[in-house]
């Protein structure tokens, strides 16, 4: 993203004008658009310098990395946009391992046509998320592709963050005896995007939970210490998918409790309507926490003494299980399976 | 959520199945069909078997329409989907259906077909007058309670003068599907399956009311209970037949006051018997040909049946010869019975419409209720 010095043309119109071929092109028209947008909603040194790389010191410690694509639609929704998603989503891969989230990159595929006014409300809005996150979007890249061959803007980021020293966080960690925590209510990000898409339209109060969630994480790594096994946000698939992964990665089983699972009324009542299962819906601003039995309730009160996790709450156990089967005490008294979602519940929710 | 906790209620369930405990005699045992997939969902999502004792079980019944539809039916969606001017609109859980040599719509909507997924049958009918230069095409599916929609879609089409608007018709009755079970050979004579009584739909009966059940309480002497699909219905319609049995009744009762009355929606009724008639026979998964059982456009309506606009004829197509979804549909056997369960079926790769369908048996056994046969397993190894 380097923008040559010293351009002689036109300021972009900001407000009726549209991204076109030529702004992806590598000429003139591309580093203006970066001067114009991203560099001002992104601003710090490295972009400054306008080189091809992020160049900063490693900070001591192991590395986390991660990489993630959007193509969320619609691309602004109750409760954020794409742009703050992006930074959330990265932010979150990345403080799940324990580390503190650093640096990004952004690139961005824009379809010809798309309004420059709605590409600079994404980038400005993904620039203050980051600002908020302590992160810094280093290094990106823009591409134009013809109209109808994208939907308006996609974005792939890439994040590295530093893991503190003697944290070892991982998915086959979860053991036999282990506690099952969330760190609030399920589905709200699937519901409030469901809530916006054109065929299906329904009035709500509810956003997005879309959120960084590194600040918890800290909470959650300070007052769990050694006894955390493991943490992962339940994003698309919802907590359904993350606990079967886990127990899939662990060899192990995972009963949970379905009244001790926080959902909102209004979830509920649109996963009702729409015939979904709450547990199958993403979410954007929570985590799954697995830890052993003895810093379960440090954890949770460290979690619920936190903004972001005063509805945190125990949802179950790890089991010994060969079949490594996620099971679940339904409200009703009966058991059932909480299985991987089939098929595709609703396209594109990040 | 109001209306819908009360239903789930974990206390009352107890309650409900502390009585059928008490009142199912021990020497005894009971064999129920739920007939509707909406009920063999609840059963396997809330885990209602759990609550029951080892004598009451349940047999899921053909009431899945996803399940039912015949391949030959699905093979003909894809053929009118693959025309280059025709839009096939149709409600997702169709999408994934095998079709004849490995097709499904979905793989048909990957190779360019131009396929939709609507949430209701006027969606179609919006498509259709906004894009006037497509011909629009609704795929119909369901028994009574989906059949009213389709009719006010015909109806919408014809105000609104739409030349671009019809129906692949296969709306099916869910009568003459429980009159085929109990008249099979397997329910019949031979004895290979015994059905002590049926918890009656609840959609459906909101529709067509509790009169229909009346004559296969009469003549078949078996109690039907009609059953709202949450939980708690289900657990208080099988006390109710439990009740029967153990009195020797075979009577229709109404679990499901709140939606059901005897006459059913009678205004849905005439609209559905205005646009359509009875066929003489329609072919039906698992169940075979089963006269007056389906629905078709009236002539008067032609001009929106794309059977006749495209002239539609049905080749028969066989299901995977290994596949046990037609015994499962008629209750003959169990998804746990069938080679392919959860080998080479299960709902990422389905081999039959059981998989399929979220109301479908196998889907429901696979997805809530497998742990179970690991259970027994272990059970029996313990022993």
């Amino acid at each position: 993203m380097n923008a040559p010095s010293r351009i002689v043309r036109r300021k972009l119109d900001l407000r009726n004008g549209c991204v076109d071929l030529s702004h992806g092109s590598g000429g003139r028209a591309m580093a203006q658009l970066i001067a114009e947008i991203f560099h001002p909603a992104f601003d710090n040194r490295w972009l400054r310098l306008g080189n091809d790389q992020a160049v900063f010191d490693s900070p001591p410690g192991r590395l986390a990395m991660t990489t993630d694509g959007y193509v969320i639609s619609p691309l602004f929704f109750p409760g954020g946009d794409i742009g703050s998603l992006a930074v959330h989503g990265t932010v979150n891969d990345i403080a799940m391992s324990g580390a503190r989230p650093l640096y990004l990159t952004a690139s961005f595929i824009l379809e010809e046509g798309f309004p420059l006014a709605d590409l600079k409300r994404i980038a400005d809005s993904m620039g203050a998320a980051a600002r908020a996150a302590n992160v810094t979007i280093v290094a990106g890249d823009t591409k134009v592709v013809e109209r109808g061959k994208a939907d308006g803007v996609f974005i792939s980021t890439a994040g590295v963050g530093v893991v503190p020293p003697g944290l070892d966080l991982s998915g086959d960690n979860a053991r036999a005896g282990d506690v099952v925590i969330v760190s609030g209510t399920m589905g709200d990000h699937g519901v409030a995007i469901m809530s916006c898409r054109e065929n299906l339209r329904f009035d709500t109060d509810l956003v997005s939970d879309s959120a960084a969630l590194h600040g918890l994480v800290d909470c959650v790594v300070g007052a769990a210490g050694q006894s955390l096994r493991t943490m992962r946000d339940p994003t698309r698939g919802g907590l359904a998918a993350t606990l079967n992964e886990i127990a899939h990665q662990s060899g192990v089983g995972i009963r949970i409790v379905e009244s001790a699972i926080p959902v909102r009324p209004e979830v509920a009542a649109a996963c009702e309507l729409l015939g979904l299962d709450p547990l199958h819906v993403a979410n954007e601003g929570k985590l799954v926490a697995i830890v052993a039995a003895d810093g379960a309730e440090a954890m949770l009160a460290a979690m619920r003494a936190h903004p972001q996790g005063a509805q945190a709450a125990i949802i179950g156990k790890v089991v010994e299980d060969e079949h490594h089967f996620v099971q679940m005490t339904t409200a009703f008294g009966g058991d059932r399976i909480v299985d991987w979602l089939s098929g595709e519940q609703l396209p594109r929710i990040c | 959520m109001k209306y819908v906790d009360e239903y789930r209620d974990g206390s009352l369930a107890r309650a409900i199945a502390s009585t059928i405990r008490a009142e199912a005699r021990p020497d005894a045992s009971y064999r129920f069909m739920e007939f509707c997939g909406g009920h063999t969902h609840a059963i396997s999502r809330y885990g209602v078997e759990d609550l029951l004792p080892p004598n009451v079980r349940m047999i899921h019944g053909p009431g899945c329409p996803v399940c039912v539809l015949p391949i030959g039916r699905i093979d003909d969606a894809i053929r009118l989907a693959s025309m280059a001017d025709v839009t096939l609109c149709t409600y997702g859980d169709l999408m994934r259906v095998p079709a004849s040599g490995g097709k499904s719509l979905l793989q048909a909507k990957a190779r360019g077909a131009d396929i939709r997924m609507v949430y209701s049958t006027l969606d179609a009918v919006r498509i259709a007058e906004v894009e006037p230069t497509r011909k629009v095409v609704f795929f119909a599916i369901g028994f009574e309670t989906t059949t009213p929609p389709t009719a006010m879609a015909i109806l919408a089409a014809e105000r609104k003068g739409l030349n671009n608007f019809s129906i692949f018709c296969n709306h099916v009755l869910t009568p003459a599907a429980i009159q085929n079970i109990l008249e099979s050979p397997e329910v019949r004579s031979l004895g290979a399956i015994r059905i002590d009584g049926f918890i009656g739909p609840a959609h459906v009966s909101t529709v067509i009311g509790t009169r229909p059940y009346e004559f296969f309480a009469e003549e078949f002497r078996k109690p039907v209970v009609v059953a709202g699909f949450e939980p708690l219905d289900v657990m208080q319609a099988i006390l109710m037949l439990v009740r029967q049995v153990n009195e020797g009744r075979a009577e229709v009762e109404n679990e499901y006051i709140r939606a059901v009355s005897a006459e059913g929606n009678v205004k849905a009724q005439q609209i559905v018997s205005t646009i359509f008639e009875l066929r003489d026979s329609f072919e039906w998964r698992g169940l075979g040909l089963v006269p007056f059982s389906a629905l078709r456009l009236r002539e008067k309506y032609g001009r929106f049946d794309a059977e006749k606009l495209f002239s539609i004829e049905t080749a028969p197509a066989q299901d995977n010869p290994a596949c046990e979804c037609g015994a499962i549909l008629r209750g003959v056997k169990r998804p746990v019975d069938c080679r392919l369960f959860g080998s080479v079926c299960t709902p990422e790769t389905p081999m039959g419409s059981c998989m399929v369908s979220s109301e479908g048996a196998c889907a429901a056994h696979w997805t809530y209720g497998r742990f179970r046969q690991h259970v027994s397993n272990r059970e029996r190894a313990a022993q």
